[in-house]
């Protein structure tokens, strides 16, 4: 149990970093809503459109950490099977 | 009979609405407060304007944004925008400005630069503003825009200026450090006159 709580943290940990590097290592809030830039020629002005996404932030990163903390501290708690 | 309508050199304002079919208009707004940035935009604008390209100075129009348009790239912090702690778009749905007199007007070609006085209306509050603006005339290229056999002319209005949001009692006083109480906007939208 012990073992496996260590194992599942660094997972989780793994997972997390891996997911927040691959979506651009966002240092800003998570994003759920993903910006569009659409040049328009004739004016020369610039559209601005919305769509669903999810891009992880530093707050991601947070809950991760958090929840890897509570796994490895849990896993503190458990007592070795003599 | 009325001679004086059809007389060139008498140039009649042209109407433009800024209810854009392709959706390009748009007015972004940036707050940076000491602990966070906050980048976002509002896509539903309607109005009109009435212009005179032979005679820029005398520009007039409103300007309407519906305030739940306004977004953030977190849907949450969108919610929160919207929220009646913030805009209160319930109680609040538009944010205008109304056009009133334009002051230091300097044309050149299809441009002008002036200062446009008006009224800013957001949060339930009225507030008597003057800030610079641009304005581009695009005679004869609504059809090119549009990709089709229209004829009519455009208006290209760009502008940026800052607000307080405590001068709109828009949570005033409140978490200064995570939402700026200045607020940038810019304004780049375009109108349309069919004809």
């Amino acid at each position: 149990m012990k073992s496996l709580l260590r194992i599942l943290a660094a997972a989780v940990l793994l997972a997390a970093v891996g997911l927040w590097v691959a979506r651009g290592a966002n240092r800003g809030w998570t994003k759920t809503n993903i910006r569009h830039e659409t040049p328009d020629p004739v004016t020369g002005l610039t559209g601005i459109s919305y769509e669903k996404g999810f891009v992880p932030g530093i707050d991601f990163l947070g809950g991760a950490a958090l929840a890897v903390g509570v796994m490895a501290g849990g896993s503190l708690l458990v007592k070795k099977k003599i | 009979m009325l001679p004086f309508l059809t007389t060139p050199g008498l140039a009649v304002p042209e109407t433009f609405d800024f209810k854009d079919p392709k959706g390009v208009n748009a007015i972004t707004f940036k707050l940076d407060a000491p602990l966070e940035a906050i980048n976002g935009s509002a896509g539903g604008i309607t109005g009109t304007v009435s212009f005179d390209p032979q005679n820029p100075g005398a520009t007039t129009g409103k300007i309407v944004v519906a305030s739940a348009s306004l977004t953030v790239p977190n849907a949450m912090q969108t919610t929160h925008l919207r929220g009646s702690q913030w805009l209160d778009v319930e109680k609040n749905p538009e944010i205008t400005f109304e056009a009133k007199e334009l002051k230091n007007v300097k044309t050149a070609g299809d441009k002008t630069t002036a200062e446009v006085a008006g009224t800013f209306g957001l949060h339930g509050v009225s507030k008597d503003l003057t800030v610079p603006v641009e304005l581009s005339y695009l005679p004869d290229k609504l059809g090119e825009r549009l990709g089709g056999n229209q004829k009519g002319d455009l208006l290209v209005l760009r502008c940026d200026f800052a607000i307080k949001r405590s001068d709109f009692k828009i949570n005033q006083g409140q978490m200064e450090n995570k939402v700026s109480d200045t607020i940038n906007l810019t304004v780049g939208i375009v109108g349309a006159s069919a004809k």
